[in-house]
């Protein structure tokens, strides 16, 4: 156990290298170089050379991917110039990352509560109108632009209907006290209940948005899963015992079937990024995923740059994760 | 296998049955009897090709049938589409009724079913003559994106060892940046965005799905009883891999090419929201469409609705048709 554990570390960390090597490329090669995305198309030729020097842009390559990976791991990624013009990018992240994070989280556990559900019950009742009427349901529910969805439900139950607010987190009448940046949590620590309520009141609309491609990714894989245990010997086997029904479906085909599920949870996290991009933006949520969207926008680099490295190594840390949960369920796992 | 043939003989009828032993295949041909049964191959399948036992599957499919239909139609309307549009799509008609400041949108009337968009062209034109460019752009991403997953899909699958390492670990690092996020990264390196930069950017998300798909289902043909009978009489490597391994290989990857139309025009819909999508309107394409009604969403909800209306059919036509076909191919569904 420990040894797989260590060994994917090590997989992790390669991945990690060539990530902040990919990054470091990719902001040399954007349109203009670095220099004309900071001081503009029109700079003089005099300042380009000060910032490149300031800079160290007249440093061999592999020197400046050394003092970029140095820079990298005291958090200083500069300053930004788009998305709050002046402060710190690494401090926006942290700013914005929790934000982004209670959002993936409640879209993933609407995703879970609708999808595994609705799996079973579609493969119980494989082949009727219940099953059909699902399965496709949840192609229709892939086949929508997310910002599209997040803006009719905006248009719908926010702007037409006033049953939810428009955008943000929370409204910033209530004054509410901040201590983890998490502002449910926030509401519940303090006691400031309608701080709360206000809070999530302004998740629902975006996690709905957010929860529609991961819901049926789990929805189906969920169906396919249980479709696949029902046929197995173990199943036959305990229902010629005379076990119980919720017996036989709790311990023999659930407990097996979720197996999968797990893993495809652990895979969601990056779509869910790419989700709170869109659905972030059309909210003006404050997460990550809008910085990402007005960076792109305004040309931020410096906020990019973390948001991508970021994202990426948030997204194999859950996998690692994930996998070690996996081991520690599936014993078959580690030998691979 | 007889020992009276002779060495070329047996290659050849090797050859040929590695060709035709794709269990699990979409592009298996009909199973030939006789070298069926020197294989020792179980005669499950009394004849019946994968191919024709899925057709017969997918004949009576409503949900295959609906989704083959859309895809069809949504063709057909591109081919066609200067012949059925009303209007020229580029053509200002309805400018005069353009008001900046009171009515930007001319509402439907007659002879306009939908309207008119911000500059008065004709919007049932601009959707008509726009599912050229859609259909363009899925497709151009989709290959572009299946030749790029092809050849290091291949080359890992085929070689095994280190370049499987090297090739998958940087298939890994790819797959390990969100995908929508890695595409606009692509598209923001291009000086001017255009239809081009959008279709390379969706493209080049797709290879490391691509080249894992095919890489899975490579190793699994490397292991199999074709490829090392085919390596013990001394095929040729490339010989064993074009030949045997590859055709063998190619069904899971096809029905994945469905999704991925779908997929890619959803993603060029939300390259135009980003505001990374082609900014040239005079090709209408329904993702920028789409993206250039954001300005007008809540007070001309219409403009962006008709659209996102397209998209959604579209791809869940060719959604519904790949889940359908991936059902069908799949080995454990057949009953």
């Amino acid at each position: 156990m420990l040894r797989f554990i260590l060994r994917r570390l090590l997989q992790m960390v390669g991945v990690v290298i060539v990530l902040s090597l990919l990054v470091f490329l990719w902001l040399r090669s954007l349109p203009g170089g670095t220099v004309s995305a900071i001081l503009g198309e029109k700079a003089t030729p005099a300042r380009r050379a000060a910032l490149e020097k300031a800079l160290g842009l007249d440093q061999p390559i592999y020197v400046q991917y050394w003092e970029f990976v140095k820079r990298a791991l005291k958090g200083q990624f500069g300053s930004s110039t788009g998305v709050l013009p002046g402060s710190d990018a690494f401090q926006i992240f942290l700013q914005r990352f929790p934000a982004t994070v209670e959002l993936s989280f409640f879209a993933i556990i609407l995703a879970v509560l609708l999808g595994i559900p609705l799996g079973y019950m579609a493969a119980r009742r494989r082949a009727t109108w219940f099953d059909n009427g699902t399965v496709v349901g949840s192609l229709i529910g892939v086949a929508v632009p997310v910002f599209f969805l997040a803006f009719l439900l905006k248009y719908w139950f926010a702007i037409k209907l006033h049953w939810l607010p428009v955008s943000g987190r929370q409204d910033p009448g209530l004054d509410a006290t901040r201590v983890t940046g998490f502002f449910v949590v926030d509401g519940v620590l303090t006691r400031e209940w309608d701080a709360a309520w206000d809070a999530i009141k302004h998740l629902i609309l975006p996690a709905l948005a957010l929860a529609t491609i991961p819901f049926a990714v789990i929805f189906r894989i969920t169906r396919a899963s249980v479709l696949d245990v029902m046929d197995e010997d173990y199943v036959r086997t305990a229902e010629s015992k005379g076990l119980t029904n919720r017996v036989i479906r709790g311990r023999h085909i659930l407990r097996n079937a979720l197996l999968p599920v797990v893993t495809t949870i652990g895979l969601q996290t990056g779509g869910l990024l790419v989700g709170a991009i869109l659905t972030e933006r059309v909210f003006s949520f404050g997460g990550l995923g809008e910085a990402v969207a007005i960076a792109f926008e305004r040309r931020d680099y410096a906020v990019l740059q973390v948001c991508i490295l970021m994202a990426a190594i948030t997204f194999v840390v859950i996998n690692l994760l994930v996998d070690i949960a996996y081991a520690v369920i599936d014993p078959r796992v580690r030998t691979r | 296998m007889p020992p009276s043939l002779t060495p070329r003989g047996k290659k050849q009828r090797i050859d040929d049955l590695a060709a035709s032993s794709g269990s699990g295949s979409a592009v298996g041909t009909a199973v030939d009897e006789v070298s069926v049964d020197d294989a020792g191959y179980v005669e499950e399948t009394a004849g019946v090709s994968l191919i024709a036992s899925a057709w017969r599957r997918l004949r009576g499919n409503p949900v295959f049938l609906l989704g083959a239909g859309i895809t069809v139609l949504f063709v057909l309307v591109a081919i066609f589409a200067p012949l059925i549009a009303p209007h020229d799509p580029t053509a200002g008609l309805l400018i005069d009724k353009v008001r900046k400041q009171t009515n930007p949108i001319p509402g439907p009337q007659a002879g306009f079913p939908l309207g008119a968009d911000d500059s008065g062209r004709d919007i049932l034109s601009r959707l008509i003559v726009g599912s050229r460019q859609t259909l363009v752009v899925g497709v151009c991403a989709t290959v572009f994106g299946f030749a790029g997953g092809l050849t290091l899909g291949t080359l890992a699958g085929a070689f095994g060892g280190w370049v499987d390492s090297v090739v998958m670990r940087a298939v890994d690092v790819m797959l390990s940046i969100p995908s929508l996020l890695l595409a606009v990264s692509i598209a923001a390196l291009a000086k001017q965005p255009s239809q081009w930069t959008v279709i390379i950017a969706i493209a080049t998300v797709q290879v490391p799905i691509f080249a894992r798909l095919l890489r899975g289902s490579m190793l699994a043909q490397r292991a199999s009883d074709h490829v090392l009978a085919a390596r013990a009489l001394g095929v040729k490597r490339s010989a064993i891999v074009f030949r045997h391994m590859l055709p063998n290989s190619l069904g899971p990857v096809i029905v994945q090419a469905t999704l991925v139309i779908a997929g890619a025009i959803i993603d060029a819909a939300a390259l135009s929201f980003l505001g990374l999508g082609n900014p040239d309107d005079r090709q209408p394409e329904w993702g920028q469409m789409l993206g250039a009604a954001q300005q007008y969403i809540y007070d001309y909800p219409a403009l962006a609705v008709w659209p996102a209306l397209c998209i959604i059919v579209v791809a869940l036509g060719f959604t519904l048709m790949g889940e359908s076909l991936r059902e069908a191919l799949d080995p454990k569904t057949r009953r």
